[in-house]
């Protein structure tokens, strides 16, 4: 991006909530299903039909404020959002306005060199989801040049939270990072499946330019129809570069609604179906008022779960991990779980991480089965790792240790005595080894003293296998190179 | 400070009902007549009162996240005044 | 007969709901020529609910309401019943569940006969807006019934029903009932749930009873009051049975009468009616008051923004997609514009755009809010005056029923509701008592009279049982005979 210019990003998300029931009704909420199958008069916006709203929502939206931070206000309010469309069962949406079950927050993110960043939040409001339309006779099921539209109202009435990011975003990359850390956190609260491919997540972006260094908004156009992450940062960078490559010029920025075109990699100006509305909103007189409980809140503030930024930070911080290494296992909370566990009991967060992304993990995609319903308990595990510290056992056999645990056979220390797997570093016994390897290969050591010092690793890995792998291999790499040298 | 006039043409454009010529000078007057009744509102002192929200206070009525029946979709889809296989039909959402 | 006694009748086997319901039917055959109450007649669905009550009855089973036939408003829903609102754009609409009010009393063994005429939406003060049906004044057939809950007045007017079920947001019980002769109860705010009731205005709207009888208004009210989970606005407030607490006379009760609504200006007659019913509530113990209602003047203005603005809201859902009247478009824009052109009458249209309006940007403030405040001061009037007294009385409706088209000026239709809306503005149970009878000018035949009774939030009790003993002491109900469908025995 030119320099000259620096982008201003905001995000605005909708996130669909994973309760039993739907905002206003009882109808079941699940995706998929024959259309019109999930539906009742409520949803429906039958007449004489009568919403009453889903506590259950209303309790996973107040927990994802706390998790960002946000403010709980006392008093709390649905308003009727007045506007008509097919897919709109009342024509009108209840949702909130002046007054949302959370204000403000912060949503902390990292890149992918690990540097920290934050993002605050205006505010998260809870609504109703809209029916779900398609479109026929343009050819390619587009509403452009549809000839009619067909109604779906499975997903009418289900609970939908959204999540407005101030403008302080600065680069598509950011603007992907934000949406991942939002994601992340909101699977680790269990509140959402967050699926963009089956719209549990969905978002749009605000996006203007201005001269660097400089305070005020440009003119912003939102982006909607961004259908992946990918897509997000695709449609996020080629907007920016059409609005600098508009100001370059001399032009100006025109306000509107864009849509992403995936085929072509470029917006278009689309009509947005809530371009240049009244919404007239009031308060929904059907409603009653949400004063959310004080003590309510400290519990459920108690009772929130790490959040994935709380990991990351802890994970490259105070453990030393790698970036990639922290995000997969945030990625994974059983994973991630198991590994906290780990931790915590063997006190050595680098090789609790290597064996459970490393073996552990390789073990788990081999099998189908789950780190952490595998049969490798978090103390057995902690007991390895100890034995190889201890130097008891070299990493070798550690491998192969764990392939048996993973099996059943044991806690480590219980098979290594069985089966006589402790490391040997008496160097004694492993002069042994490596006389009987020098001997087996003189030309190898004819080459070695000739110069070609890259073939010790070769002879090492012969007293290894001599020693049936326990040979200690600092050692043995030792006493071969002094063995040479004499 | 309010006018007795309405723009009804704007107002039947956002409420969505078609109106006739006749239809929009008759109710320009008689709503015009209405809102010249409700102009003696103003002479109400309401700087300090709050806006009744509800006229029997109450908070907090929820349901429980517990499925209740839904329709059968033949029931639901009966009264459509379009339909196509499962769904409702309605014409194309873009004027051409 | 009322419903009271048909309920005891066939509970004690002396007379089958088959038989009421068939004799009824008959009546309705009889005089719906001329009365025009019903749209829908239920004929069989009738029957078959009287056959399941008379099962029922044999199991050993005892029903409040047993066999008692009841007239439906039109703007309630009934499983598998036509359910119109009295609008073209509902004309087919068959409801595929039940208002719980209209389910609660056939759990208890009522019988629906028909659904109700009613002024389209529940929007007018005659029956004559509604674009289906006519409906006369059983009293005078040259005159309307009242409204919005005409149908149902003249439905039990006319003996093709025992007990109607209205709804009222600014009056449509209680002036109906008072141009028909009836009681017609509203009940406080939030005491009968309105899942099912078609909405019209959703802070002001409640089901009630219209009957001959306060009695009867009881007995309907205890059964349908109390809290329903389907309905947010239901209160969880324990239902004090108003059957029981019906009075005989009002001593150490204090009536206020309100300063503003001097009944001189009724016209002589009328007022020397009312004050005779004043004094009526006097010689049967209780103490009058004047109080004050400074602010009920500006109860039209406040009610004609708020109730539009709501309604203009809650009629957005009828747009052709999902159910009702579709008019074709070219594209979905003009399919809602036609729809909604072609569906509602001149009435419902004038309130959708005062209301759009009053709720649009710029305007907002200036009117919905401003009125919602006006609300809170009509409301604080009311707990003022009820520190000095128990109950309030007034007239119910400024003139008796009036000729068909005598007032075809919006504005003067809205009138009719002067005395009414301030009870709906405060939520307060209120209802109207047949309180004497007059020659209208130019009139040929004797008009009921109401008079209007309120009481204090959640004061139902006290107030059916004070209009129990004004109507035993009065009786004026019996003075006069409807022109069409006089009570046989």
């Amino acid at each position: 991006m030119n320099p000259a210019y620096e982008a201003v990003i905001g995000i605005e998300c909708h996130v669909e909530l994973k309760t039993a029931t739907k905002m206003f009704c009882g109808c079941r909420n699940e995706f998929g299903g024959e259309p019109n199958t999930k539906t009742c008069p409520v949803c429906l916006g039958m007449p004489g039909a009568l919403p009453v709203p889903n506590a259950k929502a209303i309790e996973q939206i107040v927990r994802t404020g706390l998790a960002f931070d946000a403010e709980i206000p006392a008093f709390s309010k649905f308003d009727r959002k007045n506007y008509f469309y097919p897919d709109m069962p009342k024509d009108y949406q209840i949702s909130q306005y002046d007054m949302p079950l959370t204000v403000g927050g912060v949503v902390k993110y990292w890149l992918e060199d690990g540097t920290m960043k934050q993002c605050r939040l205006t505010r998260v409001h809870l609504e109703e989801d809209t029916g779900k339309s398609t479109h026929a006779g343009s050819g390619d099921g587009r509403i452009a040049g549809s000839a009619y539209s067909l109604l779906d109202f499975n997903r009418a009435g289900v609970p939908l939270m959204e999540c407005v990011s101030e403008p302080e975003l600065h680069s598509a990359r950011d603007a992907v990072a934000y949406l991942e850390s939002l994601r992340r956190t909101l699977l680790a609260l269990e509140v959402s499946d967050v699926k963009m491919e089956e719209g549990s997540l969905r978002c749009d972006a605000n996006v203007s330019v201005r001269l660097a260094g400089t305070t005020q908004l440009g003119t912003k156009s939102e982006i909607k129809n961004m259908n992946s992450f990918r897509s997000v940062e695709r449609a996020i960078a080629s907007e920016i570069a059409r609005q600098i490559e508009i100001l370059d010029s001399g032009g100006r920025v025109v306000q509107e609604t864009r849509g992403w075109d995936e085929l072509h990699g470029v917006t278009h100006p689309m009509r947005s179906k809530e371009e240049a509305h009244d919404y007239r909103y009031f308060p929904d007189p059907d409603l009653t008022p949400i004063a959310v409980a004080r003590n309510d809140v400290e519990r459920l503030k108690s009772e929130l779960p790490t959040l994935p930024w709380q990991r990351f930070e802890r994970y490259t911080g105070e453990y030393g991990l790698g970036v990639n290494a922290a995000t997969q296992l945030i990625d994974n909370l059983s994973l991630a779980r198991y590994f906290d566990a780990v931790v915590v009991r063997s006190g050595n967060p680098q090789q609790s991480s290597n064996f459970v992304l490393g073996e552990l993990s390789r073990l788990a995609n081999e099998t189908g089965v789950d780190v952490a319903n595998s049969k490798v308990t978090v103390e057995d595990l902690a007991q390895l790792i100890s034995l190889v510290e201890s130097k008891r056992i070299n990493s070798k056999i550690a491998k192969e240790l764990l392939g048996r645990m993973w099996e059943g056979a044991g806690s480590p220390s219980d098979i290594v005595e069985r089966e006589g797997l402790a490391q040997t570093s008496d160097p004694s016994a492993i002069e042994g080894f490596v006389d009987e390897v020098l001997a087996a290969n003189e030309k190898v050591v004819a080459d070695y003293k000739a110069g070609k010092l890259n073939v010790l690793g070769f002879l090492v890995g012969q007293v290894m296998k001599a020693s049936r792998g326990k040979a200690d291999p600092a050692l043995a790499n030792e006493l071969v190179k002094k063995k040479l040298s004499s | 400070m309010t006018p007795d006039t309405i723009d009804i043409r704007y107002v039947a454009k956002l409420a969505r009902v078609a109106l006739s010529d006749d239809e929009i000078e008759r109710f320009s007057k008689e709503l015009g007549e209405l809102l010249g009744h409700v102009r003696a509102l103003e002479e109400l002192d309401t700087a300090s009162v709050p806006a009744t929200a509800q006229v029997v206070e109450s908070r907090n009525v929820l349901r429980e996240d517990v499925e209740r029946p839904c329709l059968d979709r033949e029931v639901v889809l009966e009264g459509a005044p379009q339909r196509q296989g499962g769904f409702f039909r309605v014409p194309r959402i873009i004027a051409q | 007969m009322t419903a009271a006694e048909i309920a005891r009748d066939v509970s004690a086997g002396r007379i089958s709901a088959a038989e009421i319901t068939a004799s009824t039917l008959a009546q309705v055959d009889a005089v719906e020529g001329d009365v025009g109450a019903y749209l829908t007649a239920l004929n069989d669905l009738a029957r078959a609910y009287a056959t399941r009550v008379d099962e029922r009855i044999s199991a050993g089973e005892r029903l409040a309401l047993a066999g008692v036939p009841i007239a439906v408003k039109d703007n309630m829903c009934l499983e598998g019943t036509r359910t119109t609102c009295g609008s073209k754009i509902l004309e087919h609409w068959i409801a595929p569940y039940s208002a719980t009010a209209v389910a609660r009393l056939i759990q208890a063994g009522a019988i629906p006969i028909g659904k109700a005429n009613c002024d389209e939406f529940a929007m007018g003060s005659s029956c004559e807006n509604s674009a289906l049906g006519v409906t006369r004044n059983p009293y005078d057939l040259s005159r309307v019934p009242g409204g919005s809950s005409g149908g149902s007045a003249a439905a039990v007017a006319a003996s093709e029903a025992a007990i109607g079920l209205g709804s009222d947001t600014g009056g449509s019980i209680r002036e109906p009932a008072a141009f028909c002769n009836l009681v017609g109860f509203k009940p406080t705010y939030g005491r009968i749930s309105r899942y099912g009731l078609i909405a019209f205005a959703s802070s002001l709207d409640q089901i009630g009873p219209l009957t001959r009888t306060v009695e009867d208004a009881a007995l309907a009210y205890d059964l349908m009051a109390g809290y329903d989970p389907m309905d947010a606005t239901s209160l969880n407030r324990p239902v004090g049975r108003t059957a029981d607490s019906l009075r005989s006379d009002l001593t150490g009760l204090r009536v206020g009468l309100v300063r503003e609504f001097d009944t001189k200006v009724l016209g002589e007659r009328s007022d020397a009616l009312y004050r005779e019913a004043y004094r009526e509530l006097e010689r049967l113990g209780a103490e009058l008051v004047e109080v004050s209602l400074p602010t009920a003047d500006y109860g039209l203005a406040t009610y004609y923004l708020i109730a539009p603005a709501e309604c203009s809201s809650n009629l957005a859902r009828f747009d052709g997609v999902r159910y009702g009247l579709r008019v074709e478009g070219n594209d979905v824009a003009a399919m809602y514009d036609n729809t909604r052109a072609a569906g509602f009458g001149a009435e419902v249209k004038r309130r959708i755009l005062i209301g759009t309006y009053a709720l649009s940007s710029g305007y907002y403030d200036a009117y919905y809010v401003r009125a919602q405040k006006a609300r809170t001061l009509i409301g604080r009037d009311f707990a003022r005056a009820f520190a000095q007294c128990d109950l309030i009385a007034c007239p119910a409706a400024s003139c008796p029923a009036f000729e068909f088209n005598a007032k075809s000026d919006p504005y003067s239709m809205y009138l009719m509701d002067y005395y009414t809306i301030p009870m709906s503005l405060a939520g307060v149970p209120a209802l109207s008592v047949p309180c004497g009878w007059t020659v209208p000018e130019g009139g040929r035949l004797p008009m009921p009279l109401g008079l209007q009774l309120c009481a204090p939030l959640f004061g139902e009790q006290l107030l059916l049982g004070a209009a129990h003993a004004y109507e035993r002491a009065t009786n004026h109900a019996s003075a006069h005979p409807p022109e069409t469908g006089a009570v046989r025995s």
